[in-house]
């Protein structure tokens, strides 16, 4: 279909509150980034579900190919020095 | 007119006008050009009703009746509706609705920033809450009037036809007669002169940004602050008041 005819699609980020970062809750059409805006307002913050809108065209992003599993992510498995779960905390520093 | 009789007519005129407005509204439910605007369009609709509930109820006590907010909505007839004209005509195409909603929005932008200097408190409150509302609307309508105006040769040219159809239904927004001379005096309602002025100013500009044209001052239709209507109405209320006349007093 010609891009004429379809709006552009894109991906919809909100923060839900003062000081958590913006987390993507989905996508929707619209013509352009103010009326992105717009209409994330009223498809994904009707319920106060936040304070914050980001939009970002879709075609923006570049994704990470499923195929490429295996060499990207599997290397990790046996890496669990990794986690900082190795050290003794003193208890009055709390939760970290 | 005593104080409260009048301060009744106001209300059912700005309750009744957001009532009708959000049953039109409404009815494009499950019928929007998107999905995106479906929502939008909708969630506008549950704005303006949501005002008309407090106006109406307040409206109610205003006359002392012991009538409702439900009594006011859904067992007057057409005669006894305050509502401007503007509000029952049809949604017609995507640019009336659009243009239609700009409209008004800008006037209520107004006539609530006004309100909330209102010596009726329970106004004035009314005013502070529903004007971040109506913010909104004029915002997401006039960014509709800027795209479709200043967008395709066919966009431009039906906004203009609904800018050019919805004129005639404009003057009433302004047209100040006793009930607004009393509530002006008493410091309840703003002077509908200095709100021409200032919707105006705010329309003029968005006109301009959309490339359209402001029509003519021409014939003005008029009528249904005073309970005359245009034929549409009738439809309106067979619907909006189907349940509560066929089935009276049911609730759910």
């Amino acid at each position: 279909m010609s891009n004429k005819k379809n709006w552009p699609l894109w991906e919809i980020f909100i923060r839900s509150r003062q000081g958590l970062h913006h987390k993507h809750v989905g996508s929707l059409h619209a013509p352009d980034a103010e009326m992105a805006i717009n209409n994330a307002r009223d498809v994904y913050t009707r319920r106060q579900e936040g304070i914050s809108i980001w939009v970002v065209e879709s075609t923006a992003i570049t994704a990470s190919a499923p195929e490429d599993g295996a060499a990207l992510y599997d290397p990790a498995n046996d890496k669990v020095y990794r986690h900082p779960t190795f050290y003794d905390l003193p208890d009055e520093v709390g939760h970290m | 007119m005593k104080q409260q009789e009048v301060l009744f007519q106001y209300l059912l005129r700005l309750g009744d006008t957001n009532l009708i407005l959000g049953h039109r509204l409404s009815e494009l439910c499950g019928h929007g050009p998107v999905l995106e605007e479906d929502i939008a369009l909708t969630n506008i609709a549950l704005d303006l009703i949501g005002q008309s509930r407090i106006l109406l109820s307040y409206a109610a006590k205003a006359e002392g009746q012991g009538r409702t907010e439900d009594d006011l909505a859904y067992l007057r007839d057409v005669g006894q509706f305050r509502n401007l004209l503007l509000a029952e005509v049809p949604n017609g195409d995507f640019a009336v609705t659009i243009c239609r909603l700009f409209l008004y929005s800008a006037y209520t932008c107004e006539l609530l920033t006004l309100l909330c200097d209102s010596k009726d408190e329970y106004l004035a409150g009314y005013a502070a809450k529903a004007l971040k509302e109506a913010t909104y609307h004029l915002r997401h309508s006039t960014n509709w009037m800027v795209r479709l105006g200043d967008g395709t040769a066919e966009s431009h040219h039906r906004l203009q036809t609904a800018l050019n159809r919805l004129w005639m239904y404009i003057p009433e927004l302004f047209d100040g007669d006793a009930i607004d001379v009393q509530l002006q005096e008493t410091g309840i309602a703003p002077d509908p002169n200095v709100l021409k002025e200032k919707w105006n100013t705010r329309v003029n500009a968005v006109l301009a940004e959309a490339t359209l044209n402001r029509p003519p001052d021409q014939w003005m239709g008029k009528g249904g602050r005073d309970g005359i209507h245009t034929e549409h109405l009738g439809f309106i209320l067979a619907e909006l008041q189907y349940l509560q006349r066929a089935y009276p007093g049911n609730q759910w």
